[in-house]
């Protein structure tokens, strides 16, 4: 079974309509929103605060501490089970891990800075998503990063290598697999890699490709929707 | 061959690049990276000479030495007190450093200064983020009477207090109000009516909403020239 055309009308190698904003949790210290396709996230950041219990505390660095959660209502149907799970916990692992490695918290010691991750609606891709939207938050708290992490996920779908899957094609009959990845582009890092199917030597070289090329697109809308908080003032 | 990528004043993002070459130096919030200076904050670009740096647009409170700032009192000990100076961890105040009278010793130092009140002090040593030290010895560092307190980001007190005090006088001035700025965003303000308070209060969120915009000042005059009517 081969794969011609997407099942959503998109190029191989086309994103599906992303919109960032910044700025919509207004009692945070930094938070963001940011859509892909019917996918959105919402990601709110509080402190450098206190950390408790103190044993979790660094003497000589912040601690990042990630949240993700799907809300109640996101899913296509099926209510999801409130509540940390045993996927919610991975994925807030593999944010902190994704976000760690630009993000200097060297100047907060014995402090946390937490990031909070709700999924609103939710079509796959719901990590990248998030990853994007906490990068962005983190930044308009002003906490030090020495990049913006963006993230888009990859993957096979009836052979065919395919930028941003969608629910549909997650699911495809044929085989489908999904590789979540994301990038600093300016430091040429990868800090999120994973993947659920398989895929050859080749096909993963070629697909890493195609998420460098798509997490460029992204952060090319992240820094506009940072910029545009202020900018939009300057112009008045 | 050394190249500035950015204008002066122009908005920059976490991880973008402001200079080539090394006849540039990293200033605040701006790292090197190889041959480049790449900022680590969403701020606007200042550049004195050779030196670049960040003036960022938001973020914490982080406590320098010599700072003065405005703090809560949420501990009293034997020795002194614990102060909330806006910052994750407890600064301390020691009763040699807080006043030159003589205190016996053992006696209530909650007669002095007693929980939830706020004081104006000075940050004279930072040895960790966990041991900040306090003094109160020097021109008008008090503790603060009836009046009210606002709180805006940090980042944003320097627009607020201005060149020389500048826009924080221009402020007095036109509503009569006393008004202290801590470097920690926490302001003390005092007037004779409620009516100057509020606009005091108004024309310092119209600074902070308005800081990174060129021309504040003139700007700052014309709103204060036109609400001052209605007082």
């Amino acid at each position: 079974m081969v794969y011609e055309k997407r099942l959503d009308g998109r190029k191989f190698d086309e994103l599906r309509p992303v919109e960032a904003n910044v700025g919509v949790v207004k009692r945070a210290a930094g938070s963001a929103m940011f859509k892909i396709g019917k996918t959105i996230a919402i990601a709110a950041v509080y402190g450098p605060r206190e950390l408790y219990p103190q044993v979790f505390q660094n003497p000589t660095n912040g601690v990042l501490r990630c949240n993700y959660n799907m809300m109640a209502f996101s899913g296509s149907g099926d209510r999801v089970r409130p509540g940390p799970s045993r996927r919610s916990k991975e994925i807030s692992l593999v944010m902190e891990k994704a976000l760690l490695p630009v993000v200097d918290l060297s100047g907060y010691a014995g402090t946390v800075v937490d990031v909070f991750v709700e999924l609103v609606q939710t079509d796959a891709g719901t990590r990248c998503a998030g990853i994007c939207a906490a990068a962005m938050a983190l930044a308009d708290a002003g906490i030090p990063m020495k990049d913006l992490v963006s993230s888009v996920a990859v993957g096979r779908v009836g052979g065919k290598i395919v930028l941003d899957l969608s629910k549909e094609e997650e699911d495809y009959e044929g085989h489908a697999t999904d590789i979540a990845t994301a990038f600093s582009t300016r430091m040429g890092q990868v800090t999120l890699l994973q993947m659920d199917g398989e895929v050859s030597r080749e096909e993963l070289k070629k697909a890493l490709e195609l998420a460098k090329s798509g997490c460029e697109k992204i952060k090319e809308i992240q820094v506009k929707a940072l910029k545009a908080k202020y900018v939009g003032d300057l112009n008045e | 061959m050394s190249k500035l990528l950015v204008q002066e004043k122009e908005i920059v993002v976490p991880g973008q690049d402001l200079a080539e070459g090394m006849d540039y130096l990293p200033g605040e919030d701006v790292i090197r990276d190889k041959d480049k200076l790449v900022s680590t904050k969403l701020g606007i670009v200042g550049l004195s000479g050779r030196l670049v740096r960040i003036v960022p647009l938001n973020g914490p409170y982080v406590p320098k030495r010599g700072d003065l700032v405005i703090g809560k009192i949420v501990g009293v000990g034997i020795g002194g007190w614990r102060v909330n100076i806006g910052w994750p961890f407890e600064a301390n105040l020691s009763v040699k450093d807080a006043t030159s009278d003589f205190i016996e010793k053992g006696s209530d130092l909650s007669k002095y200064f007693n929980y939830g009140d706020y004081i104006i002090v000075e940050i004279v040593n930072v040895a960790s983020s966990k041991i900040i030290d306090l003094s109160m010895k020097g021109p008008g560092l008090r503790k603060l009477g009836s009046g009210r307190l606002i709180t805006i980001p940090a980042t944003k007190v320097p627009r607020v207090i201005g060149k020389q005090g500048s826009m924080i006088s221009l402020v007095k001035d036109y509503t009569g109000c006393k008004i202290s700025v801590g470097q920690n965003g926490i302001i003390w303000l005092k007037g004779d009516e409620p009516k100057k308070e509020l606009l005091a209060i108004k024309a310092i969120n119209k600074i902070e909403n308005e800081s990174h915009i060129s021309g504040l000042t003139d700007r700052m005059k014309e709103f204060l020239e036109r609400e001052k009517n209605g007082l």
